[in-house]
């Protein structure tokens, strides 16, 4: 048995890089440090270890041809999933302009709320070690906060000891929106996060009068959204009162139609915050299943986010045209090719078409793909890289085991080699 | 493989060569001597009546980290208009302002550049720059990581910490970081800008920390020197883009006691604030002062008309800028206790006074530093303008009647308050040369780029002399990287990777136990996740790591 300490891990978003496992041949167990989420996704045992063509196992050079053949014959492939480490993004980059496909990211339908806003106006936002040693109030936008990431609260706001803050006990914590839900955001001391429900589908309502508030506009009605406007006038104050308030939200959790507008409010309002003599930020939750890590390097490598078409010869960006699963319900693609490197369950949409999967050892499928190719996953079978949520951090994932499995990357690069 | 490389006429300042027509020899990638006339030539090129040069170096690009690819996130309307087609030996890519990283590597080496420095390394966000840049084909890079408002570094200055224990931990994070060189970006500014301060004046005190710009330029510039790194301090000053920040300027230069000190992007930081809009050209006092003080050395940062973007570490200035953005819309980011950035669209006009007042220093600067070696050709890619500005940039160093009939076109007010039209000074084809190639790999700090001379690296770029310099320099006849033909008639014909130049100064073990306390304290990563290895630079398969000479260390 191997004993692994100060492990990263690139299934939580948030980069905890202070996991100890044990490693007994191709078993691994979080003894240290794990939570919810990442505990499961690090022990998940190895079932595959062969490839497939049409359900039979074949070796590595074979799957790689055939899915190099149906590369080939294809008009207008797509590249769904996506979910992988830099270097097998990197290999996804290179497949994506040799085979004219549209390379996009499982988590863009939450992400592009985001992209929307940023390239409409932009926005101020902060990563974590600032929170840790700044943030004295803390707002969470219609997310459970402790279910996106079960240790945000013990790493980066319970923390013992931080440079600018006497007693990070005594941090403000406001939830509008959805409702925690357990204790997390509770504090070693007691005090409790003031909760302020409301639907999904009102936050767009709500977030508007807030913004209206923090501005000093009057407003006459006395609740929106059955929110009281004299809750949501203590948080507009809170905003302004705070040295470095934090405003957090997941474009994945607001699960309603245009709710890019609500990014942008929110984004907004962060802005005013910032010329009312004080100082606020925004904080993105994400960079699960490697969608900033995809987002990022299509970014340097293509000029634009996870959602791009290179069928003309050169990177064209349409976050509505190319969805994947658009494209694949109005008929518009002929091959589907899936990579899913973090988790199994991930599985790719159904569809008659031709489809090759390269995906985490596990996975199982209503259809049997025509190829499938077992993976190994970045920081548990090879070492890669993977951002962190916050976007600025790529955290160097470690090799735990030996297990055999070829990494994203080998496998896209012998794809592209044999186009 | 031995190459000749016959009759071309040499530009080589490194090796005092000035325009003489000479063969030159490569073989494994390197210069050699003229082989005994039994040796069989594999290959020769017949450069009669072209100009050769060593390949040109950018010593300040934006080409790797995470602003500039907020940049490219932010701005895809600027790409479309821009495509890079797939071929069979080149990655498709596109990008005006802020292209992809393949499209970077093939445009540079398209203009006959073989190598590009990014000054802005965050210490955490190091990895992604060495990603992206380990994405720029043919080009050798490098960068220099940025300090000074770090919470490690202020904390040092706060409790008094010794110069010795500052050498140490500078040099501990360039070994991390796997760096050149050493910036700061509106010394200390960055961290005020976290708690509200929204100016910084070379004197003010950090609110927090009691410690100002000058404090923190004079402890960095020192551990520099001390630890024998040949890059000189790489300064962005304080006051970037503020009228009457000239005085600021010179102050710095001043203040620095004779130290090595590189001032960046100069023409932002030569504003003066006389005439009817209170916004005036200092190029001739900061070029005065660059000239007395030959422990300076400056980049232009030259502004161009048109559609830009601007990507700084420096996001107390930007988000003051914020309501320039054109189109309306920007990004400012505090980032991990260490910096920050600033991301800012721009639009530079020749009809708007405060832009061409700007085009109009950052020319003086240029034409009034009398000593080339000490002055480098940059527009601080992308902020001033895209890199692919530079023949067009060299056409106006060269150029006075082109000069002159561009100045004739500018905003009437800005004509009159830039002395540009009374400067004669054109430049030679050797000044170039020594801007852009043997200059720019001495201020570096590269031991055998940059020349043409015997053992040097085989980067080579020849051109056809042509009066119009902006077409001489924008399509090059053969470009040679590392001995390897990259480029024929301004067309990438060959691709291959470059290396990643780095230093390795010396530092004392006992630095990494107090880091290891702070990382563990108030960090999010454990100190050993922190520091980037060899090994990790290398293991996508195609990055290299050169190893360049430190000055001697008493």
């Amino acid at each position: 048995m191997t004993e692994i300490t100060e492990v990263p891990s690139p299934f939580c978003g948030i980069g905890t890089d202070d996991l100890t496992i044990h490693v007994e041949g191709l078993s691994v167990k979080v003894s240290e440090n794990g939570c919810a989420v990442n505990t499961p996704a690090f022990e998940q045992d190895i079932t595959d270890t062969s490839a497939r063509v049409n359900g039979k196992e074949v070796s590595l050079e074979l799957a790689v041809a055939k899915a190099a053949d149906l590369l080939r014959a294809s008009n207008q492939p797509v590249i769904g999933g996506c979910a992988t480490d830099v270097n097998g993004m990197r290999g996804v980059m290179a497949v994506a302009d040799k085979a004219g496909a549209v390379v996009d990211n499982v988590n863009f339908p939450a992400a592009r709320r985001n992209f929307l806003a940023l390239q409409d106006t932009g926005w101020m936002t902060t990563t974590l070690a600032e929170i840790k040693n700044r943030c004295d109030f803390l707002l969470v936008v219609g997310v459970d906060l402790e279910g996106f990431s079960p240790r945000f609260f013990e790493r980066y706001l319970w923390n013992k000891e931080s440079m600018f803050l006497d007693d990070t006990s005594q941090r403000d914590v406001v939830y509008l929106g959805k409702v925690p839900s357990g204790e997390a955001s509770t504090s070693p001391t007691g005090g409790k996060a003031k909760v302020i429900p409301c639907a999904d589908a009102d936050l767009p309502e709500v977030m508007a009068v807030l913004r209206a508030l923090v501005k000093g506009r009057k407003i006459v009605a006395e609740s929106v959204c059955g929110v009281a406007i004299n809750d949501l006038q203590g948080i507009a104050e809170q905003l302004k009162a705070a040295k470095y308030g934090v405003v957090t939200w997941a474009a994945g959790a607001l699960g309603f139609d245009h709710a890019e507008l609500t990014v942008q409010m929110l984004c907004e309002m962060v802005k005013d915050i910032n010329t009312m003599d004080t100082r606020c930020s925004g904080f993105p939750l994400g960079g699960k299943e490697g969608d900033q890590t995809a987002n990022q390097v299509c970014g340097w490598t293509s000029a634009y986010p996870a959602r791009t078409r290179f069928s003309s010869g050169f990177p064209e960006y349409d976050p509505f045209l190319y969805d994947s699963n658009v494209m694949l319900a109005n008929g518009e693609a002929d091959v589907l090719f899936w990579v899913q490197a973090f988790n199994s369950a991930s599985v790719p949409p159904v569809t008659e078409l031709p489809t090759v999967v390269v995906a985490r050892s596990g996975m199982t499928f209503a259809k049997e793909p025509e190829v499938f190719i077992p993976i190994g996953t970045p920081g548990i079978d090879h070492a890669g890289h993977a951002y962190r949520l916050d976007n600025v951090i790529a955290i160097h994932l470690k090799k735990l085991r030996d297990s055999g499995l070829p990494s994203t990357a080998e496998v896209l690069n012998a794809i592209e080699h044999a186009l | 493989m031995l190459i000749k490389l016959t009759g071309g006429t040499v530009y080589d300042p490194a090796s005092g060569i000035d325009g003489q027509v000479q063969n030159l020899y490569v073989q494994d990638g390197r210069f050699v001597k003229q082989p005994a006339a039994d040796v069989k030539i594999d290959k020769e090129y017949d450069l009669k009546g072209k100009v050769v040069m060593s390949g040109a170096i950018d010593m300040h690009t934006h080409i790797g980290g995470g602003k500039g690819n907020i940049a490219r996130m932010l701005i895809p309307e600027d790409h479309r208009k821009d495509p890079v087609h797939r071929s069979d030996i080149t990655r498709s890519g596109c990008g005006h302002a802020m292209p992809s990283t393949f499209a970077t590597g093939y445009r540079y080496a398209e203009m006959g550049y073989t190598a590009g420095f990014e000054p802005a390394i965050l210490p955490v966000n190091a990895r992604q720059a060495h990603m992206e840049m380990a994405d720029i084909p043919i080009l050798d890079k490098g960068g220099y990581v940025m300090l000074g408002s770090d919470d490690y570094l202020l904390r040092m200055l706060t409790a008094k910490k010794d110069q010795k224990a500052i050498n140490d931990y500078v040099a501990w994070t360039m070994n991390a970081a796997k760096a050149i060189g050493v910036k700061v970006v509106n010394p200390g500014g960055i961290n005020a800008f976290k708690f509200n301060q929204r100016k910084l004046e070379l004197d003010e005190q950090n609110a927090h920390y009691g410690v100002s710009p000058r404090d923190i330029l004079q402890v960095l510039a020192t551990a520099v020197k001390e630890i024998g790194v040949k890059h000189p301090l790489h300064v962005h000053g304080c006051n970037l883009g503020v009228p009457g920040n000239l005085g600021t300027t010179l102050d710095t230069i001043q203040g620095i006691g004779g130290l090595p000190m590189h001032l960046t992007h100069i023409q932002f930081h030569s504003y003066g604030t006389e005439g009817d809009f209170k916004f005036s050209s200092g190029g001739a006092a900061i070029a005065e002062a660059i000239n007395k003080n030959k422990n300076i050395t400056a980049d232009v940062g030259q502004i161009l008309f048109g559609q830009t973007i601007t990507a700084s570490g420096d996001n107390m200035r930007q988000h003051a800028n914020h309501g320039f953005a054109n189109p309306n819309k920007w990004v400012c980011m505090d980032i991990e206790c260490d910096a920050g950035c600033g991301v800012v669209p721009f639009k530079y006009r020749d009809q708007n006074f405060v832009n061409a007042l700007q085009w109009a220093i950052g020319l003086e600067i240029f034409l009034l530093v009398d000593d080339p070696w000490r002055v480098f050709l940059t527009t601080d890619h992308p902020n001033g303008a895209p890199f692919t500005t530079y023949p067009h940039l060299i056409r106006l160093l060269m150029d006075k009647s082109f000069r002159n009939d561009m100045l004739s076109t500018i905003h009437p007010e800005a004509q009159k308050m830039t002395t540009l039209a009374s400067i004669d000074r054109e430049y030679s084809l050797q000044e170039i040369a020594i801007l852009t190639r043997a200059g720019a790999a001495k201020l570096v700090g590269l031991d055998d780029r940059g020349s043409l001379g015997e053992g040097a690296w085989a980067d080579i770029t020849v051109y056809t002399d042509n009066a119009d310099r902006e077409k001489m320099f924008e399509k090059p006849d053969y470009v040679f990287k590392d001995g390897e033909l990259v480029v024929v008639d301004g067309e990438v014909v060959h691709t291959k990777w470059g290396t990643t130049h780095i230093v390795r100064p010396d530092w004392d073990n006992s630095v990494e136990k107090g880091l290891e306390k702070y990382f563990n304290r108030f960090m999010t990563m454990k100190v050993g996740n922190f520091k980037i290895s060899d090994d990790e630079m290398t293991e996508d398969g195609r990055g290299s790591l050169t190893t360049h000479s430190l000055n001697s260390v008493s």
